[in-house]
């Protein structure tokens, strides 16, 4: 789950590690009594939004008036966020943050992320502040220390002073600290990735952190009511917070060939099958292990959301899930919704014969697909006729 | 033969006296010799009860010392899954099976490394357990449509393995073990270690190994097959249409930082040597290709 910069800022903080001072605002007027309250000569105006490289899409401005902060804010409020991160439609912008000006010496890179390979928490450090990572590390890999952390004895001083060496930090003790407080933030609060970028070095040579990224472990959030308290709905998908209702597993792609099917992996392999053949897929959908009638009928109103829809492909291999309590579903589901698009079904796995005979039986238009490949051409065809 | 469990093995299983561990326990004993594999049960604060009359303890270590089980299957809830396997760990037992999803990250980053120097192997979580058809079943997979055999199977999926069973079943070629890894970005047998078992198991012949996005598992086995495997492999590899930085499902399907994308993995495994397919629909009849030869 992923969160604003203010309130990963937040986060920060509560563990020690310095940001510059800042209020988060709902609008220009809110913007200016801002400014006034942190005082200074200039400001950063910062579009909150769950993305990155706000900077070259114009959602970062500093301000040397107060005019200049309402005309920024007021600019920035509503307006569509267009960066490499959040696709050609961008995001709408209703959060800013603004912060006191701060003047900077050296930008540096900080972040931490679960690393699969080692099976551990991983810290990198680079010199190249402001700069993606994934850049850096194409480009000048020497440039990132990288440091795996054993979970028994946490990010030690010697290690933490080591990487802030390595990156051309003069206060390295200082710096450790800073690094320690972090690893305690991204473990205490289950997180599954924070970066720092930049963290400045500023004139009168303290470190600050001058963006904060944070994405946690969904899976345990059940320990962080904290943190649920942050997600912003307004910044996802409205059509996987309704799956996330319903508990079924949805994103939306930009095809036009819906697919229900159960479990991840067959998900997954039935979008692409779709793609093989010349379609579409519309959306990933796993409607899980143990998926009831009412969680079927949920799964269609959701595909059907989608006015590009021309065919649903129904592909289900049922291994707990019997092939005729998901066929009793489909059939409920499609009288419920008013199915106007070619409905291909493939069942196979427990009980699939009395699954079929179901189908068959209800006297709707279903298609039936007899393995993968034919359903996923059959659905195709049907796409492509519709 | 085949790897890591047969007709022989002892099993207790932990969060055996919940909804989802009875159901799978019941299945499990009714597949094959399952009555005779199946000895116990662990539920803290339930010993001295019974299941389907299976004797369940207190304790894994007690469990172990009263019925010889040395495998342990686990339907435990999330948030205590982790010190479940961290028991069975402690108690020295040859394999864990965690079929429990939703596990956090940082739970298991700290179980692994208690794991370090241990002789317990874990395979999951959140995976559907592992089979050797028509002698044991541990897990959720649904047994009638395994068919006994010489071809071994390995997948992060669970209905993208029965997938690739079922074709291989279809096509009258039976499996010697599958195994079903798990879907989490932090978990215990990779690829690479399955593949060793299958690769020194004189009743293997080939394998079917089954991919998806996210990590690089698939190419560190690949490279180990290139180098070591004496049998074909057969691969693929879900998720050529996944957009980056969406989790699809699996925790740990997802392509991040620009790796862990499918068209890598595959052309890492080609390179290798391994008979990849590009169609999910295939993977059996590819398996059935290269076996002609």
């Amino acid at each position: 789950m992923k969160i604003h910069e203010y309130q990963g800022k937040e986060i920060l903080r509560q563990y020690g590690v310095p940001t510059p001072r800042g209020v988060a605002c709902f609008s220009a007027d809110e913007a200016v009594a801002a400014a006034q309250s942190l005082g200074g000569v200039s400001w950063v105006v910062k579009a909150q939004i769950h993305a990155g490289g706000r900077g070259k899409g114009g959602g970062v401005k500093v301000a040397r008036s107060l005019d200049e902060v309402r005309q920024f804010a007021g600019r920035m409020l509503g307006m569509r966020l267009v960066t490499h991160q959040t696709g050609p439609e961008g995001q709408v912008v209703r959060r800013l943050l603004v912060e006191e000006g701060i003047s900077i010496d050296r930008e540096f890179y900080l972040g931490m992320v679960v690393d699969r390979e080692s099976q551990r928490v991983a810290l990198l450090a680079s010199s190249e502040g402001g700069m993606e990572i994934e850049e850096v590390a194409r480009e000048s890999p020497e440039k990132i220390c990288t440091v795996r952390i054993d979970p028994e004895t946490g990010l030690t001083g010697k290690d933490a002073e080591e990487a802030a060496r390595s990156i051309g930090i003069e206060d390295a003790k200082g710096a450790a600290g800073l690094f320690q407080n972090l690893y305690r933030a991204f473990v205490e609060k289950d997180a599954m990735l924070a970066e720092i970028n930049p963290l400045v070095l500023t004139s009168n040579g303290s470190l600050l952190a001058l963006d904060a990224k944070f994405n946690f472990d969904s899976n345990a959030l059940f320990r962080h009511p904290e943190i649920i308290a942050y997600r912003d709905l307004d910044e996802e998908d409205p059509a996987e917070i309704e799956a996330s209702k319903f508990d079924l597993s949805y994103i939306s792609l930009d095809g036009d060939i819906a697919c229900l099917v159960n479990g991840a992996g067959l998900a997954m392999a039935t979008m692409d099958i779709i793609k093989l053949y010349g379609g579409n897929p519309a959306n990933f959908l796993d409607v899980g292990g143990g998926a009831s009638r009412e969680k079927v009928t949920e799964a269609f109103k959701l595909m059907l959301k989608n006015p590009r829809l021309k065919a649903i492909l129904v592909n289900i291999f049922g291994g707990i899930m019997r092939c005729d309590v998901i066929a009793e579903g489909i059939v409920a589901a499609v009288r419920e919704v008013h199915l106007e698009v070619p409905l291909v079904v493939r069942l196979e796995g427990t009980n699939v014969e009395l699954g079929k005979k179901i189908l068959a039986d209800s006297g709707l238009p279903i298609i039936a697909g007899t393995d993968m490949a034919d359903a996923a051409q059959k659905a195709v065809a049907a796409a492509r006729g519709a | 033969m085949s790897i890591l469990i047969d007709r022989n093995t002892k099993v207790m299983t932990q969060g055996m006296t919940g909804k989802v561990g009875q159901f799978h326990t019941t299945n499990c004993i009714a597949y094959a010799n399952g009555a005779d594999c199946f000895v116990a049960g662990v539920t803290p604060g339930k010993g001295g009860q019974s299941f389907q009359n299976v004797p369940i303890y207190d304790s894994v270590a007690e469990a172990k010392k009263q019925t010889g089980a040395t495998v342990s299957v686990i339907y435990v809830p999330p948030a205590y899954a982790a010190a479940a396997i961290d028991e069975a760990v402690d108690a020295d037992l040859d394999l864990v099976i965690c079929i429990t999803e939703g596990i956090p990250v940082h739970d298991m980053i700290k179980t692994r490394r208690r794991m370090q120097g241990r002789r317990t192997r874990l395979i999951g979580p959140n995976c559907p357990g592992l089979i050797t058809p028509d002698e044991i079943k541990i897990g959720i997979m649904p047994g009638h449509i395994h068919r006994k055999g010489r071809i071994g199977v390995v997948s992060r999926s669970g209905t993208l393995t029965y997938e690739a069973v079922g074709q291989l079943t279809a096509l009258g070629l039976g499996q010697s073990s599958c195994v079903g890894i798990g879907g989490d970005p932090i978990n215990g047998m990779k690829h690479v270690d399955v593949m060793r078992l299958f690769n020194d198991d004189p009743e293997t012949d080939a394998v079917i190994m089954v991919g998806e996005i996210g990590g690089s598992d698939e190419e560190t086995c690949a490279r180990w097959i290139r180098d070591n495997m004496k049998k074909p492999v057969v691969g693929f590899i879900a998720g050529l249409t996944a957009p980056p930085g969406k989790r699809m499902g699996h925790a740990g399907a997802i392509i991040s930082g620009g790796q862990g994308g499918a068209e890598e993995k595959l052309a890492v495994m080609e390179e290798c040597g391994i008979h990849i397919t590009r169609n999910p629909a295939e993977m059996g009849r590819m398996m059935q290709k290269v076996l002609k030869g």
